[in-house]
């Protein structure tokens, strides 16, 4: 970011409009899935993870059936980490962790902001080499555009297309002490 | 005393201990973590791909079947392919110079060279010439850098579980190393890991066995293991070479054993917190007895396991960082 | 022909001539020193300092045997850029310098391919193996200047005896290499921190104290005449400097890194900092230099011990001991011990030409009329950084190369002749 500009932001979704949207993400996770038995959720560390803890306690809310949820740190799979400004993946993040199997079953991928779509290939094989799930279903709360791999979500919150002077920050109560999603625009004087 | 890890890994080789700042030891040891948890996983595939496609060649000119083993399950659960050389099947016994060998090896485009040999400097002479990462599995008697950073680990490990703070250092952890420390390139590569972090040691052995102005490494000096384990933490059993014996620099194993020998009755001088480490393999019952090897107070094993998620960390910083660019 | 070397500073130990002279040479020989002298050559030594060629007592020229490393004709051009006219060329050639045979060789080799003076000294004991003494009247007779068997020590005391007894009667005397080679064995660098640091077997000083100090008191039992080799230790200066005090016939010579250097320098594991007596710590380098202050120690020579690249190209424990030093001795005598001020200029020429000379009785070492116009000119300020492509040795095993030294030879002449001159 450069501090030199002015930066714009605006509201992309306040905690009440967060609220809203995952829990019509959270319906269509339900409808989207007959067999919800067989549904777990993995949440992409940092953000991704208590969104899943979110979704799985709304699906609980309406059909009594809560899907156990787990955290996925990708960044033993990515890509692109020797082209990153460091190969440290000193854990201060957090680490994958989860206590079920996925042979068989959906695995429901849960993260905040889908862009590149290269996290979600790392996260897709981090997960391949665990088990071999019946179906991988992937859901975000933001799209902004810019994708680099064929990939798209099934359970969308909200499509912000951003420019090269846009970028989305995503805040969570878990992690952050409060929900909201701002739009930042940089202005050139 | 805190330091801050650096975020970076700039080296290219990893020699020895003593090249390395306090930083950088963090840096390898906060990055293990990843590694321990990927050897532990209940999936079927241990394994990451950060090595894929790449080569390591595991070059070894002293028999050696652990830390060969540990290398190499290291770099195949980081998917890198991996090869390996004897002495016997090197070509140095016919007379060939390290550095020509290292050529061949690399005109075959090899990226991280795992070498074991028994002269000291042997790596870093290699590395200063070649291209490939060069990790030192051991040198003579001089330095064996991922040996001594899985035994930190392994102590900062132990700290951490058995008391509140998940944080903990070895500042001021009191470690003592038992046994042949001239000899040994585990005793030096700890002594520099351990004074860089923070740690108080202290050598103990024969006379003979303790090297000369020892003391200046910073480590306190004794022949009395009673006076070294007094308050120790951790103690670390080195090996005794059974060909030492003949050279007469102690006059017979069953002495050493009533005098340095690590088993129940000794540990009485050590507190009662205190746990035992050992390089491996054990001669067991020579400088640590078969009950203490086996016994809860040990982290033997640990270290095993501990040790290929040290070789992951640091296959992946030397192999994954930009230090051939910078 | 004559040439006149003038306006230079002439140092003479042996005749006390230090001052602005002019320097004749007629036909190969000194002829005269003084003022305004003529000649038909004239060679222009403003700023320098004009002296004996450099008498370097203690070289290697390998030749029988290791001509990849040197040879009698190589080595003396490296002599020749070192400012050094007369060597002693020690007898571990292969075969050893042993019989007359073979000492009349070198010195046919020297006449046929050397630009300086190439003197031998033969073997101490049959094949240097310290059992059985050489035929050293024989040996003297073929124009041997001492007997050695430099490189090791002669282990049996008893053996040690009976060539100083003969050596003695025959009037050589006796080139010492004084160590135990049992402390020694299997060590690669001296004993200490740095071999500590860097997981080396060491040499502990007191392998060549004990041994010093027993062909000393074996020398004095016989009466002969022993010169010990490369001292690099301060105990050893001190046994040294006790046996003249109760009038020993002893001698003793060091080296320039054993005033120049200590065992940090092995610390990146370079092999071309490795010899043998190893370098050693900072009291020690202090010690050597008071030796050489206070003349207890002899002479400079420099243990000119070439090896190829790839012989030093290996792991430390392997490679050979011994490093090159004919092109750098003067260079590094100035800068280590006339520029910090230990010695004067008047006495480092003593330790480097006439010290030597007086050793091995050889006729060399000063500009006396009439002695062989062997002449060093060199520039006492001139700085020159050492570099591997100018050595005229076969071999390059310095731990000197890439540092810049004050002190540098301008021209070398060897009887009456220009040899080398500086670019």
């Amino acid at each position: 970011m450069d501090r030199n500009n002015d930066v714009e932001s605006t509201v992309v979704m306040d905690a009440s409009a967060m609220a809203a949207t995952l829990n019509s993400m959270a319906m269509a996770v339900v409808n989207g899935n007959p067999e919800l038995e067989s549904l777990v959720l993995l949440g992409i560390l940092r953000r991704g993870e208590p969104l899943a803890k979110r979704l799985s306690a709304l699906i609980e809310q309406t059909t009594g059936i809560a899907p156990p949820v787990g955290a996925l740190s990708t960044t033993l799979y990515r890509d692109d980490l020797h082209a990153r400004s460091s190969a440290n993946v000193a854990s201060r993040s957090g680490e994958t962790y989860f206590d079920f199997s996925l042979e068989g079953r959906t695995v429901l991928l849960v993260d905040d902001v889908i862009s590149a779509g290269r996290t979600i290939r790392a996260a897709m094989g981090e997960i391949m080499d665990y088990g071999r799930p019946k179906r991988i279903q992937l859901a975000c709360l933001i799209d902004r555009g810019g994708r680099e791999l064929p990939i798209q979500a099934d359970y969308l919150g909200y499509i912000v297309h951003t420019t090269a002077d846009e970028w989305i920050s995503v805040q969570l109560q878990e992690v952050d002490g409060e929900d909201l999603i701002l739009l930042h625009e940089r202005c050139d004087k | 005393m805190e330091q801050a890890a650096p975020t970076f890994w700039t080296k290219k080789d990893l020699i020895g201990i003593r090249e390395l700042s306090r930083g950088e030891i963090e840096l390898i040891l906060d990055t293990a973590p990843q590694f321990l948890a990927v050897s532990k996983r209940i999936s079927r595939i241990k394994r990451v791909p950060l090595l894929q496609g790449r080569l390591v060649v595991n070059w070894f000119h002293e028999p050696s079947t652990r830390t060969r083993t540990s290398f190499e399950l290291a770099a195949k659960r980081l998917s890198a392919d991996t090869l390996s050389m004897t002495a016997s099947s090197s070509s140095h016994v016919k007379g060939e110079t390290l550095h020509d060998t290292l050529a061949n090896i690399e005109a075959m485009h090899a990226d991280i060279i795992v070498l074991r040999h028994s002269c000291a400097g042997a790596p870093h002479m290699l590395a200063a010439d070649h291209s490939s990462h060069i990790i030192n599995a051991g040198d003579g008697r001089h330095e064996h850098p991922t040996q001594a950073l899985l035994d930190a680990f392994t102590m900062r490990l132990a700290l951490r579980e058995n008391s509140a703070n998940k944080d903990a250092t070895l500042d001021g952890v009191n470690v003592a190393l038992i046994g042949d420390v001239e000899h040994s390139r585990v005793a030096r590569s700890n002594i520099f890991a351990l004074t860089k972090l923070g740690a108080k040691v202290t050598v103990c052995g024969p006379v003979a066995l303790l090297p000369a102005q020892v003391e200046k490494l910073g480590v306190r000096a004794t022949t009395s293991l009673k006076e070294a384990l007094c308050d120790a933490d951790f103690i670390y059993a080195l090996r005794i070479q059974r060909e030492r014996q003949g050279k007469g620099l102690f006059p017979s194993l069953r002495e050493y054993v009533k005098l340095f020998r690590i088993d129940r009755d000794s540990l009485r001088f050590a507190p009662d917190h205190a746990l035992v480490l050992h390089p491996g393999p054990i001669n067991r019952d020579l400088e640590l007895s078969t009950e203490i090897a086996d016994g809860s107070r040990s982290l033997v094993l640990q270290q095993v396991t501990n040790g290929v998620a040290i070789r992951m960390a640091v296959m992946h910083l030397l192999a994954n960082s930009q230090s051939r660019q910078l | 022909m004559s040439l006149l070397i003038k306006n230079g500073q002439i140092i003479d130990p042996a005749n006390k001539i230090s001052g602005l002279f002019d320097l004749l040479i007629e036909d190969g020989k000194i002829k005269e020193i003084g003022k305004e002298l003529q000649g038909d050559d004239i060679l222009d030594a403003t700023g320098c300092i004009v002296s004996p060629g450099l008498v370097d007592i203690h070289c290697h020229f390998r030749e029988p045997g290791f001509e990849s490393k040197e040879t009698i004709a190589t080595g003396s051009q490296a002599a020749a850029r070192g400012g050094v006219t007369t060597v002693v060329t020690m007898a571990n050639t292969n075969p050893p310098i042993d019989n007359a045979g073979l000492v009349e060789l070198v010195i046919r080799r020297a006449r046929e391919e050397a630009c300086i003076q190439v003197c031998p000294a033969a073997c101490a004991t049959k094949d240097m193996h310290g059992s059985e003494i050489t035929e050293m009247a024989d040996l003297k007779a073929a124009g041997a200047v001492a007997v050695t068997d430099d490189g090791k020590d002669i282990s049996s005391s008893l053996v040690m005896r009976h060539a100083l007894d003969y050596a003695g009667m025959v009037g050589l005397p006796f080139l010492s290499h004084s160590e135990d080679e049992t402390l020694a064995a299997g060590g690669a660098m001296n004993e200490g921190y740095c071999a500590t640091l860097m997981g080396l077997p060491g040499i502990p000083k007191v392998a060549e104290d004990i041994r010093t100090d027993r062909n000393i008191r074996l020398a004095e039992l016989t009466g002969a005449h022993i010169h010990i080799q490369h001292v690099s230790t301060a105990a050893s200066v001190e046994i040294i400097r006790l046996a003249k005090k109760r009038g020993a016939r002893v001698t003793a010579e060091s080296a320039p890194h054993y005033f120049s250097l200590t065992d940090e320098a092995t610390l990146n594991f370079n092999t071309n900092a490795k010899m043998n007596p190893p370098l050693r710590e900072q009291e020690d380098v202090e010690a050597i230099i008071e030796g050489l202050k206070d003349g207890t120690l002899d002479c400079i020579a420099t243990d000119h011990a070439p090896h190829t690249q790839t012989e030093k190209r290996v792991e430390f424990q392997m490679a050979p001991f011994g490093i090159t030093g004919l092109e750098t001795s003067l260079a590094l005598t100035m800068t280590y011990l006339v520029h910090p001020g230990h010695v004067s200029l008047e006495k480092a020429v003593e330790l480097l030409c006439l010290g030597g000379a007086q050793v091995c009785n050889l006729d060399a070492g000063t500009l006396t009329p009439g002695a062989c116009a062997d002449v060093a000119v060199f520039d006492p300020q001139e700085e020159w950084t050492v570099l591997s492509e100018d050595f005229a040795s076969r071999s390059t095993n310095s731990p000197f190369i890439d540092q810049t030294l004050k002190g540098r030879v301008r021209h070398t002449i060897c009887k009456g002749k220009i040899i080398y001159s500086a670019p």
